[in-house]
């Protein structure tokens, strides 16, 4: 993992004093709530329906078991005891009192840590896969170049005022579990002619304008990768319209343009940028790479794993839910279900987070993850460790075997916490998560995503059912969509119809997976590969049965 | 969005703690919808916002529409949601407000 350098922590707490002085200077009534907002943002603090609410970035989603129990010394300390994991690796306090936010952020700096740029039209925290340098089928780990654009997108004077936020993701695997074509700008990491380079998509989000990203370049040489991205930036802070918020993504930016005019401005200024950048950066990611070497794997006897896979049925079924192959052929990546069923998706209380920082540190190589799936991984265990980890998970109620499946919910907090949402989410996933939880092996792989407002933080554009909680003439109402994807094959799902209210959303479900479950060729053939082979049709005539009965 | 129609109250949330707050008749922020001042006519209510919006110990204060019978309940859920807390699990306001909030 990346080290702070002496320039990190003092850059931090320098950020943290300032803070603290801002708090101090609207406490005292020296700064009005319009002038002292921005500032807070540019902190993490949102104001949100019941108390404050601090956003704390997570860098590519890598955490050290140290900086876990701090999370989970300040749940209990400022919180109530939990912290919500997001969509986009961060972690959420739902609960702090302003006056102590600038304490919990020199908490935070004490283990190198910040809640800087998670708010604002700034570049915000990069994401990542969340096996990234574990993974079977990657190229090469995509967290030093995280962590690079990180060092470089930080506090950068030319992009704090941006048209609106940017996001970025960046995977090295084959398979892209980084969403990254919903994003304004995914970066792939491939191999060309013995070297690595980059697949750019530019213009991807999600939001009231959902857009799958464009390909912008196919073969970017790696070491051209922070110039170009600045030439990207620079031309969409020009272009990017800021007379209305609504049309002030990337995204917009590049449909308005068109993707050839876009890169012909971008080639333009990247041959001027090129030069200016004159390979210190290269230097730098020289240096960022030394700490991200691989960890030093231990051979272990595997007698007493394969003894638990024969002899212990949920053992053996968590191990198929939630156990990822590794590049090394006696490791493996365990994904923590923070979706236990009935339980508020991507939610750790205190304990938890200490629990599993203690497996970290004692069988993962003091490493975690946080995925954009809203759980938390470990991505070095040796396949030895498992059944030991496997018992100490279903101690603490985290050893829910569902990855994949249909209770394995993305879900933003909706109106149970967020300004913003038109509806809940989070009551919606517990209820099918309930629903269906002694049927989801029979269902199989169902990506279900829900977002509480048109926002869309709950990815549920791209799920293979997306479900959107509006407000209809003051009543709770969900829209579906189907056919949606996160992966290679990203597609923005299908809008079926007219809404659902609370009472007719779980029979209309119903109706959805028993007509999937009708007219799947086999139990091989999952949900998304029913709907891309049949078409929406069938899916919506089951939707919406009942009206046609009417 | 449709115009607010009366009756109303004046709701905010706490500078210190976040917490949603409602504007009581003595002009003092109270956690209580209970002890809110129901305005009978927008005009009324939104003189006395004008004043609100110059507190310097609350943020973002605004007019909720409300029910009024035994109990004053709000009208929209968004403020039922403000009022009683996260639905998702018992926790935050409902924790510590009792009877009203169950009722």
């Amino acid at each position: 993992m990346y080290s702070y350098q002496e320039f990190d922590r003092a850059f931090v707490r320098e950020r943290v004093d300032q803070y603290r002085d801002q708090v101090k200077r609207r406490l005292e009534g020296a700064l009005t709530e319009d002038e002292f907002k921005p500032l807070r943002l540019m902190n993490g603090v949102y104001l949100q329906l019941h108390a404050y609410m601090l956003r704390i970035a997570i860098p590519y989603g890598t955490l050290s078991s140290r900086q876990m129990r701090q999370l989970a010394f300040i749940a209990d300390k400022w919180d109530k005891g939990y912290g919500h994991f997001t969509t986009r690796q961060n972690i959420q306090f739902n609960w702090p009192r302003l006056i102590q936010t600038p304490d919990i952020l020199d908490a935070l700096a004490d283990v190198d840590m910040h809640a800087i740029q998670t708010s604002g039209n700034t570049i915000r925290n990069v994401t990542t896969d969340q096996f990234a340098g574990a993974a079977i089928d990657e190229v090469a780990d995509p967290r030093p170049y995280a962590e690079l654009i990180r060092q470089w997108s930080t506090d950068h004077p030319e992009f704090q005022f941006l048209p609106r936020k940017f996001k970025i993701a960046i995977t090295g695997a084959a398979e892209d579990r980084a969403v990254i074509r919903a994003h304004d700008i995914g970066l792939q990491l491939v191999e060309h002619e013995g070297r690595i380079a980059f697949r750019v998509f530019v213009g991807g989000g999600l939001g009231r304008t959902p857009v799958i990203g464009q390909e912008l370049v196919n073969r970017l040489p790696a070491e051209d990768l922070l110039p170009y991205l600045e030439a990207v930036l620079s031309v969409y802070n020009l272009a990017g319209r800021r007379d209305n918020k609504y049309k002030a993504r990337i995204k917009i930016t590049v449909g308005a343009m068109g993707i050839d005019a876009f890169r012909a401005k971008v080639d333009e200024a990247f041959k001027r940028l090129r030069e200016v950048f004159n390979g210190q950066d290269l230097a730098v990611l020289g240096d960022i790479q030394k700490g991200f070497e691989v960890p030093h794997y231990v051979e272990k006897s595997q007698d007493a794993y394969f003894d638990a896979l024969d002899s212990d049925s949920e053992f053996r079924e968590w191990v198929e839910r939630n156990v990822s192959a590794h590049k090394h052929p006696s490791y493996a990546s365990v994904t923590i279900s923070l979706k236990g069923h009935g339980d508020t998706p991507g939610d750790a209380t205190s304990e938890q987070m200490r629990a599993i920082a203690d497996l970290a540190e004692g069988f993962a190589h003091d490493e975690l993850r946080i995925s954009h799936e809203q759980n938390i991984v470990m991505p070095h265990v040796a396949q030895a460790d498992l059944p030991g980890i496997y018992r100490t998970l279903k101690a603490i109620g985290l050893a829910t075997a569902n990855i994949g499946l249909i209770s394995d919910i993305i879900a933003c907090p909706g109106m149970d916490y967020c300004a913003l949402a038109t509806a809940r989410s989070i009551p919606i996933a517990q209820d099918i998560a309930l629903r269906y939880a002694a049927r989801e092996a029979e269902i199989g792989h169902m990506q279900i995503k829900i977002s509480g407002c048109i926002n869309a933080c709950g990815h549920h554009h791209v799920g293979h059912v997306g479900i959107l909680g509006l407000d209809k003439a003051g009543v709770e109402n969900y829209q579906i969509t189907v056919g949606g994807s996160a992966g290679n094959d990203a597609a923005i799902g299908e809008k079926m119809g007219r809404g659902f209210s609370v009472d007719e959303l779980m029979p209309a479900l119903d109706r959805l997976i028993e007509a999937y479950l009708a007219l799947r060729l086999s139990e091989d053939e999952t949900f998304v590969a029913a709907v891309k082979r049949l078409g929406t049709v069938p899916f919506q005539e089951a939707l919406y049965v009942v009206d046609q009965a009417a | 969005m449709a115009r607010i129609k009366a009756p109303v109250v004046i709701t905010a949330n706490d500078l210190l703690s976040g917490e949603v707050v409602y504007l009581d008749a003595s002009h003092r922020w109270s956690a209580e919808l209970s002890a809110a001042k129901v305005f009978v006519t927008i005009e009324e209510a939104e003189s006395e916002l004008a004043a609100a919006f110059n507190e310097a110990d609350v943020v973002g204060a605004y007019l909720a529409e409300v029910t009024e019978g035994a109990l004053i309940a709000p009208k929209h859920y968004r403020e039922g949601f403000r009022h009683k807390g996260p639905s998702n699990y018992f926790h935050g306001k409902q924790t510590v407000q009792g009877a009203e909030v169950a009722a």
